[in-house]
C-alpha cells in the first residue's frame, strides 16, 4: 500500500447523496480477477448523463472526489475502491460514508474525509474552479480562500495510512494471541471450533 | 468480564475478542467464513504472492453463486456445459482452483448442495447462532436471522480473514428495531423489512448493528428472520440480529455441520444465554406497530423508496430534504414514473422470484400458493423462479411446486444469484420493469436501464398473474 499524507489538486464536484457501489462500479465490471483497469467502468451510468462531472475534461485525473451523504452504500464490492484508485482518486470527501466502503477505501490507501454538509457545500463551490488541499497529518482541508475544515480520523487508520502499513502482516505478527484465543475457545465454545472438517 | 446488563450484540462481541488496542479497536475472531467467486480471486492472489497459507481452512467454505447461469450446467452425458461469458468462466475457474489449493471445502457448480452463499450457510448448519460469520458480500447480514454476528467484508478483509481468521474492528453502536402487534393477512417478513427501511432510511443504520425485537420477530420462522436480517444492509447497518430461541434451535438441529451430541447441549445452553439482558440499553430504538405495515413495494431507485401497495407514486415536492427531492426527481425519471400514479396501475414486463432475500422453501411455497390455478398475464414477457439452493429446489420439486410454477407459465431454474444483479445471463432489459423479490432497486442493478420494484414472493407472483403491481389480497379467488 502506498503511504498517503497529503492530497492536493482538482476535486470532482459530484455532490450526489446515497451513491451506492453499484453506481461507482456496476456488477458487470466485477468479473475480473485483478485489481487494475476498473477506472473505465467507474460511474458508468452517470457518465451518460449530459453535463456530468466525470466526462468533463476539467476534472480528468483529479485526485479528490466531493460527494454527498452515505457515500458507498450497498454492496461490499472492494472494486469500488479499486475503480476510484484507477481513476486517480485517492481522497473522497463527503458528509458520511457507508461502513464497508470506508473500510475498503482505507485498506487501499484512499483517504475518506467526513465533513459537515455546510463544508461540503462550500467545497462543491470551490471545486468548480479551484484546487483543494487535504492534509492527513494535521487533519485539515483547506482552499485557496482561507477556508479551513478539520476532520476526525481513527488513530490506527491514520498511522497505517501515513506509513502505508500492510494490515495482514501486522495481524499475522499477533499469531500467538490468536493461537491462545483458539485454545481457550476450544474449551469454552467447542461447538464453534470446527466446521467443515471433523475433529 | 463485565457484569452490567448486555445486549445480544455485546455478548457475541465479548466472546470473540482476541486483543484490544488502546484506541478501542479489537482483533475479533471469525468463526465462519464463506467465500464466493467474485470477491475472492484478488485475495487468494495476494496470499499466493506473499506465500501465506489459510489459517483455518476448516472454518471456511467456498461456493460459486453470482456468475453461474441458472440454466442447466451439465448435459445429458454429465459433461459441463461451457459458460458463454469468458470472464464469468474465468472467475469460476479461479475459485475452483483456489479452494482446493488452499485446503478449503468447495461445493461445486453442479453439486446438490450448491446455492447462494447466504442460503447454504444456514441450510448446511455452517452458520450458527452466536458465531461471527463473514463473507465478501454485504448480504452476509442475512445470517443474523439465526442470532449470529454476520456481516459483509471487502476483498482485503477476505484476505485478512483467510490469513489470520480475525478482523480488526471497532464496536458498532446498537439499534433496536421493535415491531409489535399483529401482522395483517398478506403481510410477510419482506413487507416488514421494506417498511422498516422506509421508516429509518438507507443511512438510518449506518454505524449500528440492528437487533430486531418484539413479538413479530419472535413469532416469525427462521427463514422469515433471515429475510429481514438480510436487508439490514439496505438500512445502512452492517449486521442485523434476532435473538436465538427455541425456533432457532429447532431449525439448526440435525443440519450437516451443526454440533452434535454433547457439543449440541453445550451450544444450546450458551445460545440461550445470549439474549439481551433486562436493563441493557440500546444506543437508539425505533418502535413500529405491526398493524401499520401493508404489503409493500418500492417505486424508486433506493430501498427506502417504499410505499404500501395502496399508495401512489410520490412527487419530489413531497420531501422536505432538498437533496432527497433531487434524488427523487432522478429516480422518477429513471423509473419512468409520474407522480400521483396509483402503484396498482404500474405495468410490469418481468418477474424475478429468487435471491438471497427470498429463495428459501417458504418463499417458493408462498409464490406457488398464489400461482396455483392461475396463469401469467400476457404482457409479462419473462418470469423466472430461482430456488436458493439445490436442496431448496429438490424440496420444492418433492412438494410439486415446480409443476404449479411451470403450469402458471413461469420458468423454474437452477440455483444462483440470478437476476438480483446483472453478473450472469439473467437480466432485465433496459426500460422494462421487474417485480422482484431481491434486495436492491439501484440504477442498473438488474441490467443497464432496468427498472426494479422490490416486493415479497407472494406480491411478485400476484404481479405475474395480473401484469401489474398488485395487492395480493385483491386477487380474485381461483374457481
Amino acid at each position: 500500500m502506498q503511504p498517503i499524507s497529503h492530497v492536493a489538486g482538482k476535486a470532482i464536484p459530484f455532490g450526489r447523496k446515497n451513491v451506492d457501489t453499484d453506481v461507482i462500479i456496476p456488477a458487470h465490471w466485477l468479473k475480473t480477477i485483478t485489481r487494475e483497469g476498473l477506472g473505465k467502468g467507474a460511474f458508468e451510468a452517470v457518465k451518460k448523463e449530459p453535463g456530468n462531472v466525470f466526462t468533463d475534461e476539467t476534472w480528468a485525473g483529479a485526485p479528490i472526489l466531493v460527494a454527498g451523504d452515505n457515500f458507498g452504500c450497498g454492496s461490499s464490492r472492494e472494486h469500488a475502491a479499486w475503480a476510484l484508485l484507477d481513476m486517480g482518486v485517492t481522497c473522497v470527501i463527503a458528509p458520511s460514508f457507508s461502513d464497508i466502503f470506508s473500510g475498503n477505501a482505507f485498506k487501499n490507501g484512499i483517504l475518506t474525509v467526513a465533513l459537515p454538509q455546510e463544508a461540503i457545500d462550500r467545497l462543491m463551490d470551490v471545486a468548480r474552479e479551484h484546487p483543494i488541499d487535504v492534509d492527513l497529518d494535521t487533519q485539515t482541508v483547506t482552499t485557496p480562500f482561507q477556508d479551513r475544515f478539520t476532520f476526525e480520523i481513527d488513530a490506527f487508520r491514520k498511522h497505517c495510512l501515513l506509513n502505508g502499513l500492510d494490515e495482514v502482516g501486522l495481524t499475522m505478527a499477533q499469531g500467538d494471541a490468536i493461537g491462545s484465543y483458539e485454545a481457550k475457545a476450544k474449551d469454552a465454545l467447542p461447538f464453534l471450533a470446527q466446521a467443515t472438517v471433523a475433529a | 468480564m463485565t457484569t452490567a446488563p448486555r445486549t445480544l450484540y455485546q455478548k457475541i462481541w465479548d466472546a470473540h475478542v482476541v486483543d484490544t488496542r488502546d484506541d478501542g479497536t479489537c482483533l475479533i475472531y471469525i468463526d465462519r467464513h464463506i467465500v464466493h467467486e467474485v470477491t475472492s480471486p484478488q485475495a487468494f492472489e495476494s496470499l499466493r504472492a506473499a506465500g501465506r497459507p489459510v489459517r483455518r481452512p476448516d472454518l471456511t467454505l467456498a461456493v460459486p453463486d453470482h456468475n453461474l447461469p441458472t440454466t442447466a450446467r451439465r448435459d445429458s452425458a454429465g459433461n459441463r456445459i461451457p459458460i458463454a461469458d469468458p470472464q464469468s468462466a474465468q472467475q469460476l475457474e479461479a475459485l475452483e482452483r483456489n479452494a482446493p489449493a488452499f485446503g478449503i471445502r468447495y461445493i461445486g457448480d453442479a453439486d446438490p448442495e450448491q446455492g447462494i452463499v447466504h442460503v447454504i450457510g444456514p441450510e448446511q448448519g455452517f452458520s450458527l447462532p452466536g458465531a461471527t460469520i463473514v463473507c465478501g458480500d454485504s448480504h452476509t447480514a442475512c445470517n443474523g436471522g439465526l442470532g449470529a454476528l454476520a456481516f459483509g467484508i471487502g476483498t482485503s478483509e477476505v484476505e485478512h480473514v483467510l490469513a489470520t481468521q480475525t478482523l480488526l474492528l471497532k464496536q458498532s453502536k446498537t439499534f433496536e428495531v421493535r415491531v409489535e402487534g399483529t401482522l395483517g393477512a398478506g403481510v410477510t417478513p419482506k413487507d416488514v423489512i421494506l417498511h422498516v427501511i422506509g421508516v429509518i432510511g438507507t443511512a438510518g443504520g449506518t454505524g449500528y448493528v440492528i437487533e430486531y425485537t418484539g413479538n413479530v420477530f419472535r413469532e416469525m420462522s427462521v427463514e422469515g428472520r433471515l429475510t429481514v436480517s438480510n436487508m439490514s444492509i439496505e438500512a445502512g447497518a452492517r449486521a442485523g440480529l434476532v435473538a436465538p430461541d427455541e425456533t432457532t434451535f429447532e431449525y439448526v438441529k440435525g443440519r450437516p455441520y451443526a454440533p452434535k451430541g454433547e457439543d449440541w447441549d453445550k451450544a444450546v445452553a450458551w445460545w440461550k444465554s445470549l439474549a439481551t439482558d433486562e436493563g441493557a440499553t440500546y444506543d437508539k430504538s425505533v418502535f413500529i406497530r405491526a398493524e401499520d405495515i401493508q404489503p409493500t413495494v418500492t417505486w424508486g431507485t433506493s430501498p427506502e423508496d417504499t410505499s404500501g401497495i395502496g399508495g401512489v407514486v410520490p412527487a419530489p415536492e413531497d420531501f422536505a430534504d432538498a437533496s432527497k427531492r433531487d434524488a427523487v426527481k432522478h429516480s422518477l425519471e429513471y423509473m419512468g414514473l409520474t407522480p400521483g400514479t396509483r402503484l396498482t396501475d404500474v405495468e410490469v414486463q418481468n418477474i424475478f422470484i429468487g435471491s438471497c432475500t427470498n429463495s428459501r422453501i417458504e418463499d417458493i411455497r408462498a409464490a406457488a400458493e398464489v400461482l396455483k390455478g392461475r396463469r401469467k398475464a400476457g404482457n409479462v414477457k419473462w418470469a423466472i423462479v430461482v430456488p436458493g439452493s439445490g436442496l431448496v429446489k429438490a424440496q420444492a420439486e418433492a412438494e410439486g411446486l415446480d409443476k404449479i410454477i411451470m403450469d402458471a407459465g413461469l420458468e423454474w431454474r437452477e440455483p444462483g444469484c440470478s437476476a438480483c444483479l446483472a453478473m450472469n445471463p439473467d437480466k432485465v432489459p433496459a426500460g422494462e420493469r421487474c417485480a422482484s423479490t431481491s434486495n436492491r432497486n439501484f440504477t442498473g442493478r438488474q441490467g443497464p436501464g432496468s427498472r426494479t420494484h422490490l416486493m415479497s414472493p407472494a406480491m411478485a407472483a400476484a404481479a405475474a398473474v395480473t401484469g401489474k403491481l398488485t395487492d395480493v389480497r385483491d386477487l380474485a379467488p381461483v374457481i
